[in-house]
């Protein structure tokens, strides 16, 4: 028999935290080994005697001598740690909300968390993009001078609100899309989780500073087109993670990457620059994380591929008979871009316009090609993007 | 198709239908058929149990005392198959503030408050020490009772509470806690540091077993299986922890005797089981 162990509890309760030194004690004890208590705490027999028989160990009849008991031990014989170091291929339904490399007990509960594959939601660059994404946050009250700038002309005012709805009612599908995802996601895959949260924020910020920019000057909202919600609406439809992250991320908020930087380029107003040049800046994060995950995805699974082009024709088919971008929203951006009222400004806007599209329709063949579609795929795919932009 | 093995349990706690099902499905795991039936109180079971309409019971220790009289009085068997590691060796101590009564022979002429008129640990054990001790309650002493959950043989813990609360508030002298609530109320705070301290206790004394009638084999079953239940086994472990158990152990009936001579005391049951207690109404 081991050397019986003595601890001295003073005149400290079991009450008061003298079950944090006994359990100390005891675990350095193999089971059935005993320990010696010492205190001078009055009700100090009749604390061991309840805490014992709830903790599974023994106590002797001289009311001071504690058995290790092995219920302690059971409780944790069989659990196990989630892989930390190099990610596990495939997230337990065990592991749950346990932080990834934590002592996981067995018997817990099983949530569902359905996109639990690596290759599904991981790419190495997340845990970077997640650290840019926190350092990048911006504060709409301090990051845009609200005040400068003149008014504008009301009709061209009237043109920046018109765009300024229709962002406002894309960025809202930009903010609900990877928000349903959210909760599908295995949080052993912490770093996406994060940075799938940070997206949702951004685009909280978002929706916040094309709003305020609208109501800057008292005008009323610009209308929204139901050819444009439709097309939104086939995001929202869309329960696969690839494929939503294809037409959203890739393609959506990847021809958003032109249109906000044309609308810093050519906004009649700073403050109108200022709040597409701070939001381009987000959105670039959301286009890289999409296709990232999406080039590890199609690197173990090339069957990926055929899907994606299927999405993009299912879609498009299903918007056939919408209109798409309203006519309001394309004048607006016309207008936007003239900054006049003369044939000559229209006609430049007109043709600022027409390239924007243009540098759109490259921009969505080239990510396409990043993911390995050849150039006549990755063309007439792109041709098929929704005429609504996201 | 023949019938189940049929428990009954008292519902003193949402829990006990977690607890049930649970093992129900984990005993028919075992291929033991088994179900059971939930009781509002310890008084119908017990009946139940020795009329022959349960195989066994979940019981209390005083509804163990009224099953061995009645069924002893009816010529049937009825014995302790199993109880909990847990129900073994509890004691019950009767508690003053921290300056206040000196001694027990301090409690003649007080009050002490005690749990429900049916709850072995608070009342009918410490109250029958203290006679043990040479003071006669109600004679000697006042007992202010907090009958909360009668009929649960003092499984809520309400009474315990307001016992424990009257007593810092100053409105009795003493009170009467089981030694697991003692430590809970002062971990929660309901016994504030130092405010209160143990002017005597029982010996130890166990408290529930499960009761059966009969020795019929799927009893024996019900019993091994009970048994090889295992807290390392993740699917029974949240019932054991709910249950407040770590193994099922072998029944004994031997550390009883301190709540069979309480219940001649106080008359609550008589030697064939029958209630004589006045004020009792489960």
């Amino acid at each position: 028999m081991s050397e019986l162990l003595t601890i001295d509890l003073e005149d400290l309760g079991l009450d008061r935290g003298a079950t944090v030194l006994l359990d100390r004690a005891l675990a350095a004890l193999p089971a059935g080994d005993r320990l010696t208590v010492r205190g001078r705490h009055p009700d100090l027999t009749i604390q061991l005697r309840a805490w014992c028989r709830a903790e599974g160990h023994h106590l002797d009849a001289d009311g001071v001598t504690v058995g290790r008991g092995d219920a302690n031990a059971a409780r944790w014989h069989d659990a196990r740690r989630a892989p930390a170091d190099g990610l596990a291929a495939r997230a337990d339904a065990t592991w749950g909300l346990a932080a990834r490399g934590a002592l996981v007990e067995s018997g817990g509960p099983t949530p569902r968390f359905d996109l639990d594959g690596r290759d599904l939601v991981w790419a190495d660059v997340v845990p970077r993009l997640y650290a840019q994404a926190v350092a990048s946050q911006w504060d709409p009250a301090t990051a845009i001078d609200w005040e400068a700038g003149d008014p504008l002309d009301p009709e061209l005012e009237a043109a920046v609100v018109q765009v300024m709805t229709y962002l406002v009612e894309n960025e809202t599908a930009a903010l609900v899309v990877p928000a349903r995802f959210l909760g599908r996601i295995h949080p052993y895959f912490q770093e996406v989780v994060q940075l799938l949260a940070v997206q949702v924020a951004d685009e909280a910020r978002h929706l916040e500073v094309f709003t305020r920019r609208a109501r800057l000057h008292g005008s009323t909202l610009g209308v929204s087109g139901a050819g444009g919600r439709a097309s939104l609406q086939t995001l929202l439809d869309e329960p696969d993670f690839a494929l939503a992250s294809f037409l959203l991320s890739v393609l959506g908020e990847g021809s958003f990457l032109n249109l906000l930087a044309f609308l810093d380029r050519h906004a009649p107003d700073p403050v109108t620059a200022r709040v597409a040049h701070l939001a381009l800046q987000d959105e670039a994060r959301h286009v890289a994380y999409g296709v990232a995950h999406l080039e590890q995805h199609l690197a173990v699974d090339p069957d990926l591929r055929s899907r994606l082009r299927a999405a993009v024709h299912r879609r498009h088919d299903a918007l056939a008979h919408t209109t798409g971008l309203n006519q309001q929203v394309f004048d607006a951006l016309v207008v936007l871009a003239a900054g006049a009222w003369t044939p000559a400004a229209i006609g430049r806007g007109h043709a600022l316009v027409a390239t924007l599209q243009a540098e759109m329709d490259d921009g969505r063949r080239g990510r396409l090609a990043r993911l390995g579609f050849t150039e006549r795929e990755a063309a007439d795919l792109s041709a098929l993007h929704t005429r609504n932009f996201m | 198709m023949s019938a189940p093995l049929l428990m009954g349990a008292v519902a003193y706690d949402p829990k006990v239908v977690t607890i049930w099902e649970g093992f129900r499905d984990w005993l028919r795991g075992q291929d033991l058929d088994f179900d059971f039936v939930l009781y509002s109180n310890y008084e119908r079971q017990v009946i139940d149990l020795v009329e022959g309409r349960l195989d066994a019971a979940w019981n209390s220790p005083l509804a163990w005392v009224r099953a061995r009289r009645l069924a002893a009085a009816r010529g049937v068997e009825v014995r302790a198959l199993t109880m909990r590691d847990t129900d073994r060796d509890l004691t019950s101590a009767v508690i003053t503030r921290t300056g206040g009564l000196t001694d027990v022979d301090a409690l003649r002429g007080a009050t002490v408050a005690t749990g429900a008129i049916d709850s072995p640990q608070s009342t009918l054990l410490p109250l029958s020490h203290l006679r043990g001790l040479g003071l006669d309650p109600g004679r000697d002493f006042t007992v202010r009772r907090f009958d909360v959950g009668v009929g649960l043989h003092g499984d809520h813990i309400g009474g315990e509470r307001d016992a424990a609360r009257a007593l810092i508030a100053g409105d009795v002298d003493a009170a009467c806690v089981i030694d697991a609530n003692l430590l809970t109320f002062a971990q929660e705070g309901t016994l504030p540091e130092g405010a209160t301290r143990v002017l005597t206790h029982t010996a130890p004394f166990d408290h529930c077993n499960m009761t059966v009638r009969g020795d019929a084999d799927a009893l024996t079953r019900f019993g091994d299986a009970l048994l090889a239940m295992s807290y390392g086994d993740p699917e029974v472990r949240p019932l054991l922890d709910l249950e407040g158990l770590h193994e099922w152990v072998e029944g004994r009936v031997d550390h009883y005797d301190a709540l069979e001579r309480a219940v001649d005391e106080t008359g609550f049951y008589d030697a064939h089981g029958d209630v004589r207690a006045v004020d009792y109404r489960p």
